[in-house]
């Protein structure tokens, strides 16, 4: 058995090292270059290699000739020559004894962390927007390939484009048309078309009446940006929709065109196959470490600012300590619910409050249970997603009567997220009573099934974080959208697309999402969330 | 749909001001009897001077010439194009008559396409049978015709599935609704009625609710032998 070496840290710098790793050579606390170009010409420094070796001693500390210096040092040449070939050859494995095929690469440009619906469809446009076919090589790590616990699959599939911010009118608007072009955008070939089952009925969003004169400046501001909204009083609503109770609400706002709900694990499930014959490399593991390298740099203000840069990523496979440290240039935070820990490992939140080093990623899972119930006599085929002032939801589902729903807890009420078990009793107390104040109708409805699913709660404002972190400078955030993530995937895709691309975005301009308003406080809050 | 031919029963020209006095003097005795007078009284005077019988005859021309212009398109509503493909100039004439409707049997509508459909607001007849490009987003652009639409004809469209027909619910002015050879449907009869409680004053027509059902033993076919069924 051939033991592995690998080479020395000498060129890193040992600012983020934990004691005792197994990974041998010194480091002489030297600061590092630029890694920026770290997918061509560096020379690798990290073999894929599954077991690590003991410390062994720095070799100039053996002396004399090369012929005396014996077998540990022509072990180690041999490994160096091994390592110029695998640069010149990227993407073998020369591993003739191990099947190292379930690791990721050596090294990618992009590490995605988290394959869900917004990293994948970063990734996507990041292979769609590159300048020259393969110049960018990408990889998705996701921990759970069978989607699980992922928001993206376990969502109610919702997309409306009734929000107060224009920039989430405009996320919304280019996600309808990305969706309505699917087959274009998301083609194989020789893979059948996609069916997203999308019905295309609107979101009616019900307000009382102290909201109603939020309401109607929300609608207007929609309707500047380009949204088929409709404001209903109470009368029309009764005429257009006898099975509704209108007591209680004094305004309504109904979306005519582009919205209405769909399938999501269609769209998670298109996306992967298109971006898998893109090229994109797929691993399942977990991000367990970012190793960075810092650079003291002063402001105008004369004051020191550490900024850091992420040079390899370790990822661990399932039910093993076996990792695997890749290197890379970018890494994207799309990590949903789990966000928050992501960002630790990179060290954003590790310093003293109120300052920029200690803001952390206000991004946390917040449990929330759909229910799905029989009510023969509902309301008929031509019913929306209704969102009723309590902030209870219910949409159709199929031609048989069945309806799917639910209710966005208070604070106070906050189930603990630790598992995605289902509360009935929280539909008994506190769904039932305002579906059926709403919807005479459901006084008498059966509970079929019900699934509990994760939304990735932004707690500073409910709106997503998008856009590079100031201090982590290659670190990029597609996350934190506090359940419309899926709707808005696409067009959030394909700003941090451009960002990483160009530089700036291009096509819709999200600087208000990104991560510096947590530190300067500005908040941009969204009302319609359900 | 033709307007009936209305039949012309022009008692006294309209604006004829040399026979105003007469008939406003005749007309207020007794209107049966005032209308023979009048009749023959003008019709003697057109014996007997050629003038009258010219400016009579001038003025039903003239209504007469008002009356077709109405009934222009009776025999010929449809403008079709010919056989390249082409409309004619013509066209362009009538640029301020209503279009009332409109046949887009086989053709490559799409999206977008449907935009032009929205400037109509007297469209009362729409047929988009066998449209290829026709699907669930494309029906629910059809509202703004909410208020003229009468007819409509979805027959044969291999995208549309019973999402897109739900949103057919804004067209409450909707009395014919064509829904026969939908492949996407799931299940055309429970579609057929869940769409007939969505839209009340509209006959649905186009699927077979038999279809797919098997017969009862109530309704098994009786023996043919028998003249009077037991």
């Amino acid at each position: 058995m051939l033991p592995r070496v690998l080479s020395l840290g000498v060129r890193r710098g040992p600012l983020t090292r934990r004691p005792g790793t197994l990974r041998g050579g010194f480091s002489l606390g030297k600061v590092v270059d630029d890694r920026w170009y770290c997918g061509s010409g560096v020379r690798p420094t990290s073999g894929c290699v599954p077991f690590r070796t003991r410390n062994r001693a720095p070799h100039w500390q053996d002396s004399g000739s090369a012929w005396g210096r014996g077998y540990k040092y022509w072990e180690e040449k041999l490994s160096e020559i091994k390592k110029k070939i695998q640069s010149v050859l990227p993407g073998t494995s020369l591993h003739p004894l191990y099947d190292s095929s379930h690791l990721p690469p050596d090294h990618s440009d992009v590490v995605i962390v988290g394959g869900g619906v917004l990293g994948l469809s970063v990734a996507y446009w990041l292979k769609k927007l590159e300048k020259q076919r393969g110049a960018l090589r990408v990889l998705v790590v996701e921990r759970d390939l069978t989607y699980s616990q992922a928001s993206s699959a376990l969502s109610l599939g919702g997309i409306h484009q009734q929000f107060s911010l224009p920039e989430n009118i405009h996320l919304s608007l280019f996600s309808a048309s990305f969706l309505r072009n699917i087959n274009e955008h998301l083609a194989v070939v020789d893979a059948p078309p996609l069916d997203l089952q999308f019905n295309p009925l609107g979101y009616l969003w019900l307000a009382s009446e102290k909201d109603a004169a939020a309401m109607e400046n929300n609608v207007k501001v929609q309707r500047q940006e380009g949204a088929k909204v409709c404001l209903m009083s109470p009368d029309q609503l009764r005429n257009k929709f006898p099975w509704i109770n209108t007591e209680g609400v004094a305004l309504a706002s109904y979306g005519m065109e582009d919205e209405g709900w769909f399938d999501p694990w269609c769209l998670l499930q298109g996306l992967r196959r298109k971006v898998q014959s893109m090229g994109v490399l797929f691993c399942q593991g977990e991000v367990t470490r970012f190793v960075s390298s810092s650079d003291r740099m002063l402001t105008k203000n004369q004051k020191e600012v550490k900024l850091k840069r992420i040079y390899e990523v370790h990822v661990k496979m399932d039910n093993s300590v076996e990792y695997q440290p890749v290197e890379c240039a970018l890494v994207i935070n799309a990590a949903g619910a789990w966000s928050a820990q992501i960002a630790a490992l990179a060290g954003i939140g590790k310093g003293p409050p109120d300052t920029l080093q200690g803001t952390k990623l206000p991004v946390e899972p917040r449990k929330r249970y759909v229910y799905v119930w029989h009510c023969p006599q509902g309301p008929g085929l031509e019913s929306p997603l209704v969102a009723d002032t309590s902030g209870t939801y219910f949409r159709r589902e199929g031609l048989g009567s069945n309806y799917l729903g639910g209710r966005s807890p208070t604070e106070e009420e906050e189930p603990d997220p630790e598992n995605l078990e289902v509360d009935h009793d929280f539909f008994q107390d506190k769904v039932w009573p305002h579906l059926a104040q709403r919807v005479p109708a459901f006084e008498t409805l059966k509970v079929q099934n019900a699934w509990a699913g994760y939304y990735d709660y932004n707690t500073f404002d409910q709106n997503g974080v998008v856009g590079p972190h100031p201090l982590v400078v290659n670190m990029f955030f597609a996350t934190g959208f506090s359940g419309h993530g899926l709707q808005q995937a696409p067009g959030v895709g394909r700003a941090v697309a451009e960002m990483i691309l160009e530089g700036r975005f291009q096509t819709i301009n999200l600087d208000s999402f990104l991560f510096s308003r947590f530190y300067l406080g500005e908040k941009i809050q969204e009302d319609n969330i359900i | 749909m033709a307007a009936p031919w209305r039949s012309l029963r022009l008692v006294a020209p309209i604006g004829n001001r040399s026979t105003r006095g007469i008939h406003q003097l005749g007309g207020a005795v007794d209107p049966e009897s005032s209308q023979k007078k009048r009749r023959t009284m003008l019709q003697y005077l057109s014996d007997h001077f050629y003038d009258v019988e010219f400016l009579r005859g001038y003025f039903l021309q003239n209504k007469m010439d008002k009356v077709h212009q109405k009934n222009r398109f009776r025999d010929k509503e449809w403008i079709r194009p010919d056989k390249y493909g082409h409309f004619s100039q013509e066209f362009w004439n009538f640029s301020e008559v209503p279009v009332e409707a409109v046949d887009a049997s086989d053709c490559a509508i799409n999206y977008e396409g449907l935009e032009n459909l929205h400037l109509l607001k007297e469209l009362q007849s729409l047929s988009l049978q066998r449209c290829p490009h026709m699907d669930d987003w494309c029906l629910s652009r059809l509202y703004p015709l909410a208020d003229s639409l009468q007819e409509l004809s979805l027959a044969g469209c291999p995208r549309i599935s019973e999402r897109g027909l739900a949103c057919l619910h804004h067209l409450q002015n909707l009395r014919r609704l064509d829904i026969s050879n939908l492949p996407s449907v799931s299940n055309p009869g429970l579609t057929q009625i869940l769409v007939e409680e969505m839209l009340p004053n509209c006959k649905v027509v186009g699927v077979n609710l038999a279809e797919g059902l098997k017969l009862g033993p109530e309704e098994q076919p009786q023996d043919t032998d028998r003249p009077i069924p037991a």
